[in-house]
């Protein structure tokens, strides 16, 4: 039977303990990205500015929920990578939607008008 | 030397259940067949160095993570594809507050209310751990009272927008698939938080009746924690993607 080798540098791989202070923090700063992130339509951004923040405030916002809260910063890699990479197979699907999607758009105008 | 044992942390964290069947020999000795294959993949092979529920977890979100794209790729598509104009997010979801108009107020209270109620599940994963099961189980339940209170005011909007004459297939604002995106979208993330609030309770029960104090285990509370969040992750751009947009 194999031994279970120890993660080397992380004894507690069963208990994912940080301080409470460090979860306040993070509390606190997807408040404040929020409030920005409503700003952005309160104050009738237009255009790509509106697109760059909205986008920029919802990947921090993810990122902070996922490293810090789902605690994914202090997981192996291994774990990491398992999770984080085959979602970006949807990046695919998107950029084909999207392409049907204009053909879509060009066929409603034309064809169904 | 004096034998006094330190409450709490001295007690040591139990490992998880080893499996009981011994791995397959190596070489010549190894099974064939179908009982080979079985066991090469299910035998003492370990990628993952967590426990098999967070692992589990982990792989349940993430399949979680496609639906939920799906969803939201699908929505990208009609409201690209759609020749009708989209109808005004900002309008739709405004409330009427003292005669005036406050754009999209109810969603931003909504999202405030999941953000809190990650920060308390966080805090109560760190009680856990800290063996400390009665505030661990308080701020469980305040998660998930603020879970309910997300859901109530949910039931609130979809009411105001089925009584403004939105549905499914149809709405007096612009494109036809407004309705249909929405009530898919929001409907599942909502019934999302509704498991989320019912698992959360039964933890919580657990967590008071010592169930996880006679097991030494509480990791639980983490794994539990995780969903709650990943409910918190798809808010995060259900709000960017739809509301905003």
């Amino acid at each position: 039977m194999q031994a279970q080798t120890p993660a080397p540098g992380q004894p507690q791989q069963h208990a994912q303990q940080h301080p409470i202070g460090l979860y306040l923090k993070v509390w606190g700063l997807l408040f404040v990205l929020s409030t920005l992130s409503y700003l952005v339509d309160y104050f009738h951004f237009h255009g790509l500015l509106r697109w760059g923040l909205i986008i920029v405030f919802m990947l921090l916002k993810a990122g902070l929920i996922v490293a810090v809260f789902m605690h994914m910063a202090w997981e192996r890699l291994a774990l990491a990578c398992a999770i984080l990479l085959p979602p970006l197979c949807l990046l695919v699907l998107v950029a084909l939607m999207a392409i049907e999607a204009d053909q879509k758009l060009l066929t409603n105008l034309t064809v169904f008008r | 030397m004096s034998a006094v044992t330190l409450p709490g942390r001295a007690v040591p964290e139990p490992r998880e259940p080893r499996p009981t069947h011994v791995a397959a020999t190596t070489g010549s000795g190894a099974p064939a067949g179908w009982r080979g294959l079985v066991a090469d993949w299910s035998s003492d092979q370990q990628a993952f160095k967590v426990s098999w529920g967070k692992a589990m977890m982990w792989i349940f979100l993430l399949s979680d993570t496609f639906v939920f794209s799906c969803f939201l790729t699908g929505y990208m598509t009609v409201r690209t594809g759609s020749a009708v104009p989209w109808p005004n997010a900002s309008h739709v979801f405004a409330l009427n507050i003292g005669g005036n108009e406050v754009p999209l107020i109810l969603i931003a209270i909504m999202t405030f209310v999941l953000i809190s109620s990650s920060g308390t599940m966080a805090m109560a994963v760190n009680c856990a751990y800290r063996r400390d099961r009665i505030n661990a189980a308080a701020l469980m339940i305040v998660t998930a009272g603020f879970g309910e209170t997300f859901v109530g005011m949910q039931a609130f909007e979809w009411t105001k927008l089925i009584l403004e004459g939105v549905r499914p297939w149809g709405n007096p604002m612009g494109a036809p698939q407004f309705g249909s995106s929405f009530f898919m979208i929001t409907g599942f993330h909502g019934l999302h938080v509704t498991i989320g609030v019912i698992y959360l309770l039964t933890v919580a029960v657990r967590l008071l009746r010592g169930r996880y104090e006679k097991a030494g285990n509480y990791q639980i509370v983490e794994i539990a924690g995780l969903y709650w969040h990943f409910v918190d992750l798809v808010w995060v751009f259900i709000f960017a993607l739809f509301y905003l947009w």
